[in-house]
């Protein structure tokens, strides 16, 4: 490998090389060619889907370097509209472009902090290589896993190598303990301790780990999803309310300036 | 050549730009104003069926943030910059092209006087072709002479030759045609409908111009996604094309475009 590890972001002809539905969602393994490579945790994919001119913005829950099918990665999709029900039912074998990876990552502290990572439904799929990132650093690690019901829920057994400790959190108490990231934010983060609170979900989770990581003294991270068009900072399509560092109001856009901000620079009321 | 408002920056090509990198790349900015603005709340973009539709709203930096950060950074990279520019006055117009004519790196302007809700997005409001041709002129006026400027008009087949005429008569070195014709996002705001079920209409407007205004370059924008439909273009008389909506889909259209359309068709289908 050359010095300096790749940057930026690739567009690759892609294909799927495995599928497997998982609950109520549909684990995807994409060889693509030169994004694992550069993947850090928070980035994101942006896929095409057949007969749409817009792409479908993903999460990348895990890369492998290398594999039978060259290096991969695996996104968790969870069919809602046209395009996401399209790509849970391609068979192995189907061509997809593939553009990534997309916007900025997670920051990882210098030091070896303490860290709590909150992610509801698919969109914790990031926080599992982040986790094993700040193992790597030292950090001590705790996870939140969250979703409405058992069916979205990610798997957190192998985040158990990287996490100090995993708390299950199901809306309708199907497993773990019942309730919503928004009604235990402010404990979850005291009693963990956390010098860095790290967020991915719907807005309210972010905005609540936010509040709550502002509260306890820590900083935060949030991983935000607005809708977006292309996902390259092309189209200005997916405007995300900041304040700037000059404590300015702007609007930016989520794919490129984000999509993870420091949580106290979100407008949420705007957002 | 890279449409107005789907280049990002610019600075966000440079990892689907190919080997040749940004170097020669003719690329026209989102519209710039002299004011800072933010743009449209969300969401700003629906998918339809054969294209989108879009209300952005113009978010730029302003001319003074731009001209400090990302003209220089474009010009260094060996990109073609031509600015796009819209104001709410006439007197917005001229004093963005006075200051982009002392500005080094410009290539030219590009008018945009074919906005699909200029009264939404508080432009001057151009829809007589009179009053597109006396904005051309002014921007002219303040332009450094010996570079180009585009006159980028609304494809509505009605209208256009007629509008073309004009800029042509009042400066335009060249007109573009066309832009995203007037259309509803789904909750009922007003935006604009691009991308390939724009190509006809665009195409229909392309060839009445050529064929009335045969000394006229004319630009061709509004669908183009690969060889053939850019090809429909060059065939009605197009001098050259713009890809917009196509660059979202999949962000090396042009790159890809550039190395075909540099070849004779016989190669390229060898
Ligand atoms: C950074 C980011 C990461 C994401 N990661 C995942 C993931 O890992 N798994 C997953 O299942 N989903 C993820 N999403 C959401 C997913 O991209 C949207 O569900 C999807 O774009 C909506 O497409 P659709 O085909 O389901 O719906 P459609 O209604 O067909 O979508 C139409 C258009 O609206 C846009 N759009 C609508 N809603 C959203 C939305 N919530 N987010 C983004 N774009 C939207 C789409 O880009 C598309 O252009 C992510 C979104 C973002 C922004
Ligand atoms: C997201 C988006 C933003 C645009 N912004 C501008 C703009 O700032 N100024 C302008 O003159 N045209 C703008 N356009 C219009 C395009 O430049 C182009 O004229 C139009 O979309 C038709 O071409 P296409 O079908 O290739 O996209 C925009 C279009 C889109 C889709």
């Amino acid at each position: 490998m050359a010095d300096a590890p790749a940057r930026g972001p690739v567009h690759v002809d892609g294909e799927v090389v495995a599928t497997k539905k998982v609950g109520g969602y549909r684990h995807l393994t994409l060889a693509a060619p030169g994004v694992p490579e550069r993947f850090r945790p928070g980035t994101f994919v942006s896929v095409s889907v057949a007969g749409h001119v817009t792409r479908r913005a993903l999460w990348v829950h895990k890369v492998r370097a290398s594999s039978a099918f060259g290096p991969t990665l695996d996104v968790v999709v969870e069919s809602r509209g046209s395009g996401t029900a399209w790509l849970s039912a391609q068979p192995v074998g189907t061509r997809v472009a593939v553009t990534g990876p997309l916007g900025r990552p997670f920051a990882l502290p210098k030091q070896a902090v303490s860290c709590l990572l909150i992610g509801e439904g698919y969109a914790a799929a990031p926080l599992f290589p982040l986790a094993e990132r700040l193992r790597e650093r030292g950090c001590a690690v705790s996870l939140v896993v969250s979703a409405p019901d058992e069916a979205r829920l990610l798997s957190a057994l192998e985040a158990r190598r990287s996490a100090r400790s995993v708390t299950v959190l199901t809306a309708d108490g199907s497993v773990g303990q019942r309730g919503q990231v928004a009604d235990h934010a402010e404990d979850l983060v005291r009693r963990s301790g956390a010098d860095v609170v790290y967020a991915a979900g719907p807005a309210d989770v972010l905005r609540s780990a936010a509040v709550a990581a502002e509260r306890t003294g820590a900083w935060s991270q949030v991983a935000v999803e607005v809708p977006t068009p292309c996902g390259t900072g092309l189209c200005h399509g997916c405007p995300l309310p900041v304040v700037g560092e000059d404590g300015v109001d702007r609007v930016v856009r989520a794919c490129t300036e984000g999509p993870v901000v420091r949580g106290d620079r979100v407008r949420w009321d705007a957002l | 050549m890279v449409a107005s408002g789907c280049g990002g920056t610019g600075r966000e090509l440079s990892a689907y730009a190919g080997p040749e990198g940004l170097d020669g790349l003719d690329f026209v900015t989102r519209s710039i104003t002299l004011d800072a603005r933010s743009g449209a709340r969300g969401p700003r973009v629906a998918e339809v069926p054969g294209g989108l539709v879009s209300a952005v709203g113009l978010p730029n930096p302003g001319l003074e943030h731009f001209l400090a950060t990302e003209l220089p950074w474009l010009v260094r990279a060996g990109v073609r910059v031509v600015v796009s520019i819209a104001g709410a006055t006439m007197g917005e117009y001229a004093d963005l092209a006075g200051r982009l004519g002392r500005a080094p790196g410009v290539v030219g302007l590009e008018v945009n006087v074919g906005a699909p809700d200029e009264t939404s997005d508080g432009l001057y409001e151009v829809r007589e072709p009179y009053h597109a041709a006396s904005v051309v002129a002014a921007v002219r006026r303040e332009f450094a002479s010996d570079r180009p400027v585009l006159a980028k008009l609304r494809p509505d087949v009605s209208r256009v030759v007629e509008g073309a005429r004009a800029c042509h008569e009042a400066g335009a070195t060249a007109v573009v045609v066309g832009n995203a014709v007037p259309a509803a996002l789904p909750d009922g705001r007003p935006g604009g409908l691009s991308g390939p079920a724009l190509a006809p209409i665009a195409l229909r407007c392309v060839a009445a111009v050529s064929r009335a205004l045969p000394a006229v370059p004319v630009i061709g924008c509004g669908g183009v996604h690969d060889v053939d439909s850019a090809r429909a273009y060059l065939a009605a008389g197009a001098t050259s094309v713009q890809v917009g909506t196509a660059m979202l889909h999949d962000p090396t259209t042009v790159a890809r475009l550039r190395a075909s359309l540099d070849q004779p068709p016989h190669q390229e289908d060898a």
